[in-house]
């Protein structure tokens, strides 16, 4: 399985994007971003893995605590605007994939 | 980010290319190209018309609840099965304007194979345009979906 994740897909959750609006203003600790959501913590640290897999938040270590800090170089490949073009044809091929499977 | 799919779109030209592997033989990557329902398939429209001939056409069109959201037409210049389509494209009611497509299919081996596009456009402002249209919709249905989000938090 390939763990660097799809950006678009950790970015096409609410909650994930609502996180990165929230570390947009200022780098939180795990415990604090989790209080700012009614959601369990475990679903919040999974969110927040995700989220630096696909390198938009940056780990700091500090003590015992990790601070995230939003990742500027990743978000810009979200902002490319190449890169939805460049998915939308690789969507389209994977269909190819997927349909001519069938005819083998 | 890893894609399968690769895009050489230099600056200061009015062209580009993708580039594409497939885990397919040559003639099942072609055949998806020539068979009028699988095109609709992944091309996620109906086909109206498909000629696959030297000087025949296409037409693409595509209804969302009663209404045409999608049209395309081209002519086909060449249509060498398993080897080459050469053809124009244009999708109408949009300011893309007519666009000429090189289409090379290879073998790599018996179970791969390589789709080559390049596409020449009027202008590199015509091809930009292109290059942002799913931008501008992926960056829309983001914000839609951030407003929404917004808006059950309230």
């Amino acid at each position: 399985m390939n763990l660097r994740r799809d950006v678009f897909q950790a970015i096409a959750d609410p909650s994930r994007r609502a996180i990165l609006l929230l570390l947009a203003t200022q780098p939180l600790t795990a415990g604090l971003i989790a209080s700012n959501f009614d959601t369990a913590r475990p679903t919040i640290s999974k969110h927040l893995q995700i989220l630096t897999e696909c390198e938009l938040l940056r780990q700091e270590q500090k003590g015992r605590e990790i601070i995230y800090h939003l990742n500027p170089t990743g978000l810009k490949d979200v902002a490319s605007f190449l890169t939805p073009f460049q998915k939308l044809w690789d969507e389209r091929f994977d269909k190819i994939e997927e349909i001519m499977k069938n005819y083998k | 980010m890893e894609y399968k799919t690769k895009i050489d779109a230099a600056d200061g030209r009015q062209d580009l290319k993708i580039t594409r592997e497939f885990d397919l033989p040559l003639d099942l990557l072609f055949k998806a190209y020539e068979d009028p329902d699988i095109v609709g398939q992944w091309m996620g429209t109906n086909v109206l018309k498909m000629e696959n001939r030297k000087h025949g056409s296409y037409s693409f069109e595509t209804s969302h609840q009663g209404n045409v959201v999608f049209k395309a037409n081209g002519t086909i210049h060449e249509f060498i099965p398993n080897e080459r389509i050469i053809r124009t494209f244009e999708m109408e009611n949009a300011e893309i304007g007519v666009q000429l497509e090189f289409l090379e299919f290879e073998s790599i081996n018996a179970v791969r194979s390589k789709l080559t596009m390049q596409i020449i456009y009027r202008s590199e402002e015509h091809r930009a345009r292109q290059l942002k249209l799913p931008f501008t919709y992926g960056i829309n249905v983001a914000h839609n979906r951030l407003e929404e989000l917004l808006s059950k938090s309230k």
